[in-house]
């Protein structure tokens, strides 16, 4: 919203004041101001009002005219204009010779043979209107010689304050509104509003109007006939050109005007189409054509404003094309209304069009203003139009009332607020200027809420310390610790173990840390031939591509890894993610974990070596976490990029925390077509669940170890290493597998022993007694020695 | 007898000479001083010596075996020392001005600045907590004074589930559980709740270089029994100071947000110019960093805590946005990319 210093300091006199440090105190207090600051009028200088007293016709051009023109000096001045509108009598804006305009300097010039001494100038070349038709027109009134910015508000200062800002200040939406807030932060009064005194005309006939629906809170309108101005004055067309509207006539012009000065929108009707107003919702949908020419569904719950049955108006968003003014209309009947807000809301949503009107209502509108701004309207019509008429009586239904609204509270409750001493003085000086009647005794004190700010703004005590503090100045306030007590803070334990793993796989493994989304992404899965498995779905994704929430990680890091396959011969990616595991039939919630997701990529080592690297990253986040040691068990593929040979369950303290597997071929070779690639996933909380097994020191043997290395003719290591428990022997202390080997007679497999005791030497005989054993139980499974 | 002496002396030295390295150097000492060596071979000739020869004998003999052993482990040490010598010379001079190998991992942007603000927080006695993405609307929306209908939610567009629930837009969401969590605490044992919770948030809107759908908050709240406006401008002016390792200036302004009253945004001095007024701040010296507030009491009733007893602050930083600030990330997507031409860059913890 564009904001007019001029039009403000009509409400508060900032004689003497720094405007601009005004608007930045105010962009500090109330509401943010954008940071482009325009200082209107400051480009234009040595304009004057000149008369044209003769017109002749350029010889040679069909555009041009020759102009002679008094522009209050002795002699008259020749000028060439190319407005189509010039004629002998007529005032207008003169540049003189030596004046500016943007960049430009007057100066005599040839003008296809002629020399001009200055130049006409439209009202679009001033940068008063968008108005480039012709020369603007001055009324005959003003001196010739004149400085136009003696008889116009040219020179302004306009600020813009973001909208968004605004939404909770229903009263902001107009320079009224604003003026208030600067004469808070000034300490000067607020000049009230001039109205006509409505009273006057309550012998007129009444308007036969009624509120059939409670979404209308009130209702108030008038009758005015012979409405002869049509274009506005001057200052009022500058200001709402500034404020970013366009001039219309003087009607349109008056309405859009009081809405910019009191937030208050306004809606003119012809009165020979509005005899009988009804304010109503109809049970049935039905089209209407609004005055912007559109025709727009109308469903059940929009709230219009009607003739008897007849729509004539969208309630506060827009009226209809049949009752607009026209140019034989006379009387006319002027609304100002308020409505229920959230409705005008869901309206404008449902509709999707957001009108200035709208907008205001929006916020929650003070139902107070409706007659004061038709006592405005009437003054500032017979202001510019004496002949204009009232012809009915002020007609006002106020159904709905906003509660009173006043609160106690005490110097304490600021204080424990603020943190700061604001004196008793200054708080009731502030809230009085912000319009809350306020008293003070014995450091209690009494609020009673301006109707502007009791609509849904202030509802409570602490929006009370809001206005005393914007208002003190955050800037001024002491900056002070505060006193709590202190206690040491506790890390939750998954949070450790988080930081624990991304330490461990970027440090020590030199693996890279993504984040990717939670959704499905059905292309990429696609491309990669990926099934896309039903889950959660988002109800408005505004892309198709993103609707279902994933069930694993694996498979949007798969993408991830697809795209970055040249990145490098070799690479690891992680992600500790979110991913929703359906919904609790009970809860009906979300059953959302959190997993540890690893994939390696390789283009130049084998599937099995990157696998087994992968299995001894998983178990070194095990043992060094929670000096835990794994376990896998071999599962069966249920997803389409699981390999159904190799994959299986992480198991750790005897619970399954995840999975580890190679990614199915299909899918791999979409990926890369030679690259090995292997994942593991881990439920976070499962293993952040797990309680860490104590580590105890184990002194070493002072007498020398013993190494024995067996080769057994076998597929897989299980079988050995429980042969190799079951003897369940004190001297072995470290098992290991020393080497594996295929040749023409099968697997082979060398298991290194390490035997040690605590309190001797060992003997050949000893480590024998313990490995023969070892070698029968294997030989009675049928795993033999390698001859 | 004393000729034989010195033609062995003279013998041994020209031998000693001619040693080049520790084998023939023992061969000589064998020679010489072994069992059968040709000194041992003198002491044994002594026998057939009268008694007054061969104390004179004796005494010569001894004094050639002690100059031999000191020769030989003398000229021991220097052979050793050539050989080092030599050892030394036979390697290279090794090249250390080529580029070196930094292969090693990465964490993710989000992660680095995550840590370094919550180290600031938990080293002025904040808890770290964690909290779910899918939430429900009585935790984003009810919870924190936003009714239904309420303009705050057409302000943030935000993505439905099927079963009703929704993905967090706010990391505020989690604000209700943390108060019902420490309630206990603050009211029976007067411990004051200082929490953070960094989360992923999400917004229902079209991405482009300035916008995601997906990106990381973090919010913080503390409450106790006299919490103030100024200790709020404490201390978010002291941990941003510490967040961002140097001196900031921070500003209120007016803010509207439903769960604060009063609500503010928090503005700090230009990071680039320090307030002069610079390109990046729009030359206004100031930058938009976080809103904040006082707690709003409706929002403290909620997490079951008495608002005329208990007030407290909250305020929500924008992770994402500090790790594009902190790390000149031009492209928000590039976070979410996966792209590790982008993302292996940062090593650094």
């Amino acid at each position: 919203m564009f904001l007019s210093m001029n039009w403000i300091s009509e409400f508060v006199d900032f004689t003497g004041l720094d405007k601009l440090a005004l608007i930045h105190q105010f962009s500090l207090s109330t509401a943010e101001v954008e940071n482009e600051i325009f200082m209107k009028g400051s480009d234009i200088s040595g304009i004057i009002v000149a008369e044209i007293k003769s017109v002749e016709e350029h010889p040679e051009s069909k555009k041009l005219h020759l102009l002679k023109v008094d522009a209050g000096k002795e002699e008259l001045v020749d000028v060439v204009c190319g407005a189509p509108n010039v004629r002998v009598g007529m005032k207008t804006a003169f540049a003189q010779v030596g004046a500016k305009i943007g960049d430009i300097t007057i100066s005599p010039r040839k003008l296809a043979g002629y020399t001009s001494n200055g130049m006409c100038c439209s009202e679009a070349e001033i940068g008063i209107s968008d108005d480039n038709s012709g020369i603007m027109e001055i009324t005959d009134d003003i001196p010739n010689g004149t400085d136009i910015k003696d008889v116009y508000q040219i020179d302004d200062i306009v600020f813009e304050v973001d909208n968004k800002s605004l939404t909770n200040r229903p009263d902001l939406w107009g320079h009224y509104g604003i003026a208030r807030e600067f004469s808070a932060l000034t300490g000067r009064p607020l000049k009230p509003l001039e109205t006509v005194d409505l009273s006057q005309f309550s012998s007129l006939p009444q308007i036969d109007m009624k509120i059939l629906d409670p979404l209308c809170q009130r209702y108030s309108c008038l009758q005015v006939d012979n409405i002869t101005r049509n274009v506005s004055p001057v200052n009022m067309r500058v200001r709402l050109y500034y404020c970013g509207m366009r001039a219309i006539n003087f009607l349109a012009d008056l309405t859009n005007y009081l809405m910019l000065e009191m937030g208050q929108p306004m809606h003119a009707f012809d009165s020979r189409k509005v005899s009988k107003i009804r304010i109503r919702r109809f049970d049935s949908p039905f089209t209407f054509k609004t005055l912007d020419n559109v025709e727009r569904n109308i469903d059940e719950n929009t709230l219009m404003i009607c003739n008897d049955e007849n729509p004539v108006a969208i309630a506060g968003i827009m009226g209809g094309l049949d009752s607009e003014i026209v140019d034989d209309t006379t009387a006319l009947t002027l609304e100002s209304a308020t409505f229920d807000a959230v409705s005008i809301r869901k309206s404008t949503v449902r509709l999707s069009h957001r009108t200035d009107a709208s907008m205001r209502y929006e916020k929650c509108l003070d139902p107070e203003m409706t007659v004061t701004a038709i006592g405005r309207f009437v003054k500032l019509m017979l202001d510019s139009d004496p002949d204009s008429k009232v012809i009915s009586s002020l007609t006002d239904e106020y159904a709905f009332h906003y509660p009173e609204r006043s609160f106690d509270f005490t110097k304490a409750f600021v204080d424990r607020y603020t943190g700061i001493e604001i004196s008793n003085d200054t708080i009731v000086k502030t809230l009085e200027s912000l319009g809350f009647e306020t008293t003070e005794n014995n450091d209690v004190f009494s609020v009673k809420i301006p109707s502007w700010r009791a609509t849904k703004d202030i509802t409570m005590k602490a929006d009370i310390i809001e206005e005393i503090t914007r208002i003190y100045g955050y800037d001024n306030f002491d900056v002070n610790t505060a006193e709590s007590p202190l206690y040491p803070v506790r890390m939750a334990e998954e949070k450790t173990v988080e930081d624990r793993i991304k330490d461990l796989l970027v440090q020590k493994y030199n693996l890279h840390e993504l984040h990717s989304y939670v959704w499905v992404y059905n292309d990429e899965y696609k491309a990669l031939g990926i099934s896309i498995e039903d889950n959660i779905r988002l109800v408005n994704a505004t892309n198709p591509n993103i609707e279902i929430i994933r069930r694993s990680i694996v498979p949007t890091q798969l993408c991830q890894v697809k795209y970055n396959t040249d990145f490098s011969q070799e690479f690891g990616v992680f992600e500790i993610g979110r991913i929703a595991d359906g919904v609790d039939s009970e809860t009906n919630l979300c059953n959302e974990r959190k997993k540890l997701c690893i994939t390696l990529f390789s283009k130049v080592k084998s599937t099995e070596q990157i696998y087994l690297e992968l299995r001894d990253i998983l178990a070194v986040i095990a043992d060094d976490i929670k000096y835990e040691s794994l376990s896998f068990e071999k599962i069966e593929a249920k997803h389409s990029y699981q390999h159904p040979k190799n994959l299986n369950a992480v198991i750790c303290d005897g619970k399954a925390i995840g999975e580890i597997g190679v990614v199915y071929p299909t899918v791999a070779k979409k990926i890369d077509k030679k690259a090995s690639i292997v994942y593991a996933e881990i439920d976070v909380a499962d293993f952040a669940g797990i309680v860490s097994e104590n580590m105890v020191y184990d002194e070493p043997s002072k007498y020398p170890e013993m190494e024995v290395d067996l080769t057994f003719m076998a597929d897989r290591f299980a079988p050995i290493g429980s042969a190799i428990d079951a003897v369940n022997s004190p001297l072995v202390k470290k098992v290991s597998v020393a080497d594996t080997y295929t040749d023409g007679s099968g697997k082979s497999i060398t298991v290194r022993i390490l035997f040690s005791d605590k309190n001797k030497t060992l003997t050949r005989e000893e480590v024998s007694a313990v490995t023969d054993k070892i070698i029968e139980n294997l030989e009675s499974q049928g795993i033999s020695l390698k001859a | 007898m004393s000729e034989k002496i010195n033609e062995l002396r003279q013998a041994f030295s020209e031998k000693l000479e001619s040693a080049v390295n520790t084998q023939a150097l023992e061969e000589i000492r064998i020679e010489y001083l072994g069992k059968k060596g040709s000194v041992t071979g003198l002491l044994k000739s002594m026998k057939d010596l009268s008694n007054e020869e061969r104390k004179s004998f004796g005494q010569q003999v001894n004094m050639l075996k002690n100059e031999i052993t000191e020769a030989v482990a003398k000229k021991a040490e220097q052979i050793k020392q050539k050989e080092l010598e030599k050892e030394i010379n036979s390697v290279p001079e090794f090249d250390l001005s080529a580029p070196p190998v930094l292969d090693r991992g990465s964490y993710h942007p989000i992660t680095l600045v995550q840590r370094e603000c919550e180290r600031v927080f938990r080293s002025m006695g904040f808890t770290v907590e964690d909290y779910s993405e899918i939430v429900t609307d009585y935790e984003c929306f009810e919870s924190l004074n936003i009714p239904k209908h309420h303009p705050a939610r057409d302000m943030q567009d935000t993505y439905y589930l099927t079963n009703g629930q929704l993905l967090k837009s706010q990391t505020s969401a989690a604000q209700n559980a943390i108060y019902k969590k420490y309630r206990k605490a603050l009211i029976e044992e007067g411990k004051p709740i200082k929490a953070i919770f960094p989360g992923r948030c999400f917004r229902n809107e079209a991405t482009d270089a300035c916008h995601e759908n997906t990106f990381f908050q973090m919010e913080g709240v503390m409450v106790d029994r006299n919490i103030s406006i100024s200790n709020l401008i404490f201390f978010m002016k002291t941990m941003l100071s510490e967040v961002f390792q140097k001196d900031i200036k921070v500003r209120l302004r007016p803010g509207f947000f439903p769960f604060v009253e009063p609500g503010f945004e928090l503005d700090i001095s230009c990071l680039i110019c320090g307030g002069e007024g610079c390109p990046s701040c729009k030359h206004s010296g100031w930058l938009e960093l976080c809103p904040c507030g006082m707690i709003h009491p409706e929002v403290l009733k909620a997490g079951g805590i008495d608002p005329e007893e208990y007030t407290g602050f909250a305020f929500g930083l924008g992770m994402t946005r500090l790790a594009m600030m902190k790390y000149g990330v031009k492209d928000i997507r590039d976070l979410n990319s996966g792209n590790l031409k982008s993302l292996s860059q940062f090593t650094a913890e």
